[in-house]
């Protein structure tokens, strides 16, 4: 028996629940806790899409950072005021994308961002995705690495390593609220269709799913490039939050938090990435006095890798998800797929 | 300028650089043949012996040769600790989970190193016995560079007989043909495993030091890209193939170093990228490798 899906009315009341609550908390909590607030919301949306790609379709994507780079610095580029461009050195925009007197609204520009994230995406997915195995964990990994070398480089149009300021504030926790609705609902209902099952049975058995007529590269690149889009928005969300970017902040390292979220949540779930965002930067945020205290810095990563492990070991299926009862590979081992 | 004598400097650079992913790629693609896992944890080996080596024989004092005996016993050991406490337990589950810990296990390690030992980067010195310069019209090299040449080739040479002769090695490569029928045939798989993380780890642990003694600078975070790159090598050469790890590492090392060289200097920077560049036209034009075999399909 096929689970009924809940009517697009059972959603919208979410929607309007999550409005009375972003609108509450808007006039109730102080600045501090809305700042990390809209944290939560930017990296719920980032998780969210992550989990598209190595919840759903069960490929193991490490290319977060790097599209949320692309996000991020396309939309800083397109809403930066006309007045401070020169101050800065920052180029005109060329006439395809209005001309040099153009600034673009805040929500054209990030869709925009995510986009180009697509872009990239599908510029990448399109020859990783094709093999099996876990070539896209290194390639796009290596994709991280390419982004921030050109984001620390092309410093016509990035300012190099130190980074673009005074970006101007858009991002508030309407916003912000507004674009995680958006994801979660896109992500909800690809994964309740056709497209969903297609990219489910492909991460469950390959060569069956092949069988059944599922060809797996449309369906891989697809989810790869809806997640990329997401992040990117995500990535331009967080530019117009903390106002300031620079190449460093897109590494490694912040591809690694949201795989963790992803995990502790629970991959394949949708309230599992919202879950892990929440409490992980909730921790962050409690111990922060304390590493600042006691001038430990890196405990948090450390706290992180072990949860990771931790979670792996005996809770693999996260906090949210249940477990599978899926057979166990006969003695062990590896499986062909 | 075009000199044969800048050319073949330039060349003997990407050689060494080359061997030391050559012996990293060695480790990694013996790890992935047997259980399909990119071993990110493989780089923190590096950073570890690095640091071991830093801390036992210039702050303690222990000759040179008992330290490197030491460094790679000690990686070894780390080697199989690895796998004991954090990759044991998942094998047979989904392969992503073994890749997942990895990544965890790598972030533990250079975040742990960063806390203890310092964020700075450490001046290494190269040891005064392997710092000997040495002129000839063509080449100027340190001791240093026939050292990591030399004990790159022997420690290849001897993998491979292992590989080749010995009942372990044969197991190690049953094994990696595959697992299940291998433990059929009474091959205890478990312990070839294990096996196969001592020795890719005590070469990592070792490269750690090479890198130190010939680059002079040892930090928290040295092992991530040197890692991620002698993946790379593993891709490039052919995946699950010894031979071809060892040509993807020569390759990597001499593309990085030459590109490096001969492009206009403003390109330097893009260093690191010319490294995936070069990882995604593989992908694209030859994925099974230089030497690899096109992976088949088994249901």
């Amino acid at each position: 028996m096929r689970k009924r899906i809940p009517t697009e009315w059972y959603f919208l009341l979410w929607g309007v629940l999550l409005f009375l609550g972003v609108f509450l908390a808007n006039q109730f909590l102080n600045r501090y806790l809305l700042y990390i607030l809209v944290l939560m919301g930017i990296y719920s949306i980032a998780t969210v899409s992550l989990n598209l790609t190595n919840g759903y379709a069960g490929l193991f994507s490490l290319g977060h950072a790097a599209f949320m780079a692309i996000g991020a610095y396309t939309s800083t580029l397109l809403t930066f005021p006309l007045s401070l461009r020169e101050a800065y050195e920052l180029p005109m925009l060329p006439t395809f994308l209005g001309g040099p007197d153009a600034v673009w609204p805040f929500f054209p520009a990030l869709c925009m961002g995510g986009l180009l994230a697509s872009l990239a995406a599908l510029l990448i997915g399109a020859p990783v995705l094709r093999l099996r195995g876990h070539y896209l964990s290194v390639a796009s990994l290596g994709f991280v690495v390419i982004i921030t070398t050109f984001a620390k480089t092309m410093k016509s149009i990035t300012r190099g390593p130190m980074g673009i300021s005074a970006i101007p504030s858009y991002t508030n926790i309407y916003w912000t609220y507004l674009w995680l609705f958006i994801t979660v609902y896109v992500v909800w209902r690809l994964v309740n269709s056709r497209f969903g099952r297609a990219i489910m049975a492909l991460r469950e058995d390959e060569t069956a799913a092949q069988v059944l007529g599922i060809y797996p590269m449309k369906y891989k690149l697809f989810s790869f490039v809806v997640g990329a889009f997401f992040a990117g928005v995500a990535g331009g969300l967080y530019a117009h939050f903390t106002k300031a970017i620079r190449p460093f902040e897109f590494s490694f390292f912040l591809t690694f938090q949201i795989v963790v979220m992803l995990i502790l949540g629970g991959m394949g779930t949708i309230g599992g990435p919202i879950v892990g965002a929440v409490s992980l930067l909730a921790l962050r945020y409690a111990l922060k006095p304390l590493e600042e205290h006691f001038k430990i810095y890196g405990l948090i990563e450390i706290i992180y890798a072990v949860l990771l492990i931790v979670v792996m070991l005996f809770k693999p299926e996260g906090l949210v998800g249940r477990r599978k009862d899926t057979r166990r590979v006969l003695l062990g081992g590896k499986s062909h797929g | 300028m075009f000199s044969w004598s800048y050319f073949l400097q330039q060349s003997m650079n990407g050689v060494i650089l080359g061997c030391i992913y050559a012996l990293l790629a060695l480790g990694m693609t013996v790890v992935y043949g047997i259980l399909r896992l990119i071993n990110f944890a493989h780089g923190a080996l590096i950073t570890i012996g690095a640091f071991f080596v830093y801390f036992i024989f210039f702050r303690a004092g222990i000759n040179l040769a008992a330290s490197l005996f030491l460094v790679l016993g000690f990686g070894g050991l780390m080697g199989l600790l690895l796998d004991a406490v954090a990759y044991r337990k998942l094998r047979g589950g989904p392969e992503v989970a073994l890749l997942i810990t990895s990544l965890g296990f790598y972030t533990f390690v250079e975040n742990f190193m960063k806390m203890v030992v310092s964020p700075q980067p450490y001046a290494f010195k190269t040891p005064a016995s392997l710092a000997v310069m040495y002129r000839t019209p063509l080449l100027t090299f340190r001791s240093i560079d026939i050292f990591i040449i030399v004990s790159s080739l022997l420690i290849m040479l001897a993998f491979n007989l292992f590989v080749k002769r010995t009942r372990m090695g044969i197991a190690m490569r049953a094994t990696a043909e595959n697992l299940e029928v291998a433990r059929f045939m009474g091959i205890e798989v478990n312990r070839v495993i294990s096996l196969a993380f001592v020795l890719g780890s005590a070469i990592a642990a070792f490269t750690g030091f090479l890198w130190g003694a010939k680059y002079g600078q040892i930090s928290y975070d040295m092992g991530f890209l040197t890692g991620v790159k002698a993946f790379v090598a593993v891709v490039v050469g052919g995946v699950g193939s010894i031979p071809g790890a060892m040509v993807g590492g020569f390759v990597l090392g001499l593309a990085e170093i030459l590109s490096t060289a001969f492009l206009p200097t403003r390109f330097a920077e893009y260093r690191d990228g010319i490294v995936f560049g070069i990882l995604i036209l593989v992908l694209l034009l030859r994925p099974a490798g230089l030497m690899g075999v096109k992976e088949e399909v088994r249901v």
